[in-house]
């Protein structure tokens, strides 16, 4: 059981067999508010860390989604597209966004651990 | 940067849990709980909006309406005590200052409500305007704040803590009357920026806490809910009425802005800007206001440009997913050559990807 690792533009994933399962994280979801559509790229895809993979509208606003990890998109959560509300009820769990396939071991250089991430919050606030 | 400013229920919308946000330099509730179910509860039922953020000017003395012709494209010449209108204030070349409301409280006595980002640009402006004119101004807005209650429920709401005669036959649209809530003396106008029947409530700063709260109750068993800034922008734009800083601005003349039933170039009093705005007329609007509709879900939003083929020929003010609607809805403008006629049907660029746009009459909303 692995734990999250955090963007600065407040992407995460979790690792499940090789597999980045990727979110926004709750503090993301609270900053967009009521999400009304997500836009997720094709399946087999190949993204560098740091690729746009998306965006997300929502209410008030839009914003990309950066890829935290570099990997091949093995699967999207193809829910969201009629209820892309999941997203703002369960970001981490049901609300997934795309399931990157990673080569090896993960980069995780550039990225935080949850720890490392709520002083960044912190710090936002 | 500094402090931001607070409205007289600043303390309210903490405890209500709303989520605030620094509007225009105000700390503002942007939401509550939710922006889709504050605008569904305006739509459906009634919404109680603190907008005392916004500015309260006083104009006094015998040349008050002299003065307020001068000021404003629209006629206040017909307006008799308690009755008000939809205005602008105009710069010499036809570009909005503002949009305001007026209202006649007696013949030398006059009230005009404007936009909170405007309040000290406004207040300068006419100030400088009254030279050679009998008329005091003078700003009520750090005392008086104001209460908007909004929705088809709102007059039964309303008429359980309030004694005044709300039929519309007695109060129409944009009339306004001195009266009590629950004991406060406040004034009371049938007036709003959601689309829906409703009224604003004028109340001194020391009892607006508790008018603000009697409403509440009164409303409670109808489904009232107190509803952000967050919603009362989708719920004016599903009306079309313009934003100032999206759809207004000192560039932007009213008849561009679509407006143009509330210029009146034959009236007889001369006013700032009736020049620029008759050979505006003449020679054929440049730009023009416009409503899209798009398919999907994608929101188009301010910014955004406007394609027809390979050529850009305009630009969103405004846009969001119409949460009443459920399609994306936007206003923006397209610029015309002479004669020019608009178009059907355009692009939007959403981010980079074209997006089929139809033009619709506006507003995208009315009430039944």
């Amino acid at each position: 059981m692995s734990d999250y690792f955090f963007t600065e533009s407040h992407e995460c994933f979790k690792l499940e067999d090789g597999v980045a399962v990727v979110s926004i994280t709750e503090y993301a979801v609270e900053q967009l508010g009521e999400i009304t559509y997500v836009q997720l790229p094709g399946v087999n895809q190949s993204l560098s860390q740091g690729d746009s993979f998306g965006e997300i509208e929502s209410v008030k606003t839009v914003s990309e989604l950066y890829a935290p990890v570099a990997g091949s998109v093995s699967e999207v959560n193809a829910d969201l597209e009629s209820s892309p509300e999941t997203v703002n009820d369960d970001p981490l769990g049901k609300g997934w966004l795309i399931k990157l396939k990673v080569d090896g071991e993960p980069d995780t250089s550039k990225l935080m651990d949850r720890a490392a991430y709520n002083s960044y919050l912190e710090s936002l606030r | 940067m500094g402090t931001l400013k607070v409205t007289p229920l600043n303390a309210r919308h903490r405890a209500l849990g709303a989520k605030m946000v620094d509007f225009g330099g105000w700390d503002m509730p942007v939401q509550y709980h939710s922006i889709l179910k504050e605008h569904e509860a305006v739509r459906q039922r009634a919404g109680l909006f603190d907008v005392s953020h916004m500015g309260v000017f006083d104009l006094k003395g015998p040349d008050a309406l002299a003065a307020i012709q001068y000021l404003i494209p629209n006629d206040a010449s017909r307006l008799t005590a308690g009755k008000g209108l939809y205005t602008q204030l105009c710069n010499p070349q036809g570009g909005t200052i503002d949009d305001l409301l007026i209202f006649c409280l007696n013949a030398e006595h006059w009230w005009l409500i404007v936009n909170a980002g405007n309040r000290d640009k406004d207040f300068e402006w006419i100030a400088s305007q009254l030279t050679g004119f009998d008329a005091q101004l003078s700003s009520l807005a750090d005392n008086t704040g104001i209460i908007a209650l909004q929705g088809p429920s709102a007059a039964d709401i309303l008429s359980r803590i309030c004694e005044l005669d709300l039929n519309p036959v007695s109060l129409p649209a944009f009339s306004i009357r001195a009266t009590e809530i629950q004991g406060h003396k406040v004034m009371l106008s049938r007036s709003g920026y959601t689309g829906e029947d409703g009224f604003e409530i004028y109340v001194p700063y020391a009892q607006i806490e508790a008018v603000w709260d009697s409403l509440l109750t009164a409303g409670q068993t109808d489904g009232l809910e107190p509803v952000g800034l967050g919603a009362r922008d989708t719920l004016r734009l599903e009306a079309a009425m313009p934003l100032y800083g999206h759809e207004l601005d000192d560039q932007t003349s009213p008849l561009s802005a679509g407006l143009g039933w509330s210029v009146k170039l034959q009236k007889a009093a001369d006013f700032i800007g009736k020049q620029a705005l008759i050979t505006e007329k003449e020679q054929g609007l440049t730009k023009v206001r416009v409503g899209f509709v798009l398919e999907g879900k994608r929101a188009p939003r301010q910014d955004y440009t406007l394609w027809l083929d390979d050529q850009q020929i305009g630009v969103v003010t405004s846009g969001s997913l119409s949460p009443s609607l459920g399609y994306p809805i936007g206003m923006g403008y397209i610029q015309l050559q002479a004669g020019q006629e608009l178009p059907e049907s355009f692009d939007v660029d959403i981010r980079g990807q074209r997006h089929p746009a139809r033009r619709v009459k506006l507003p995208f909303y009315k009430r039944s």
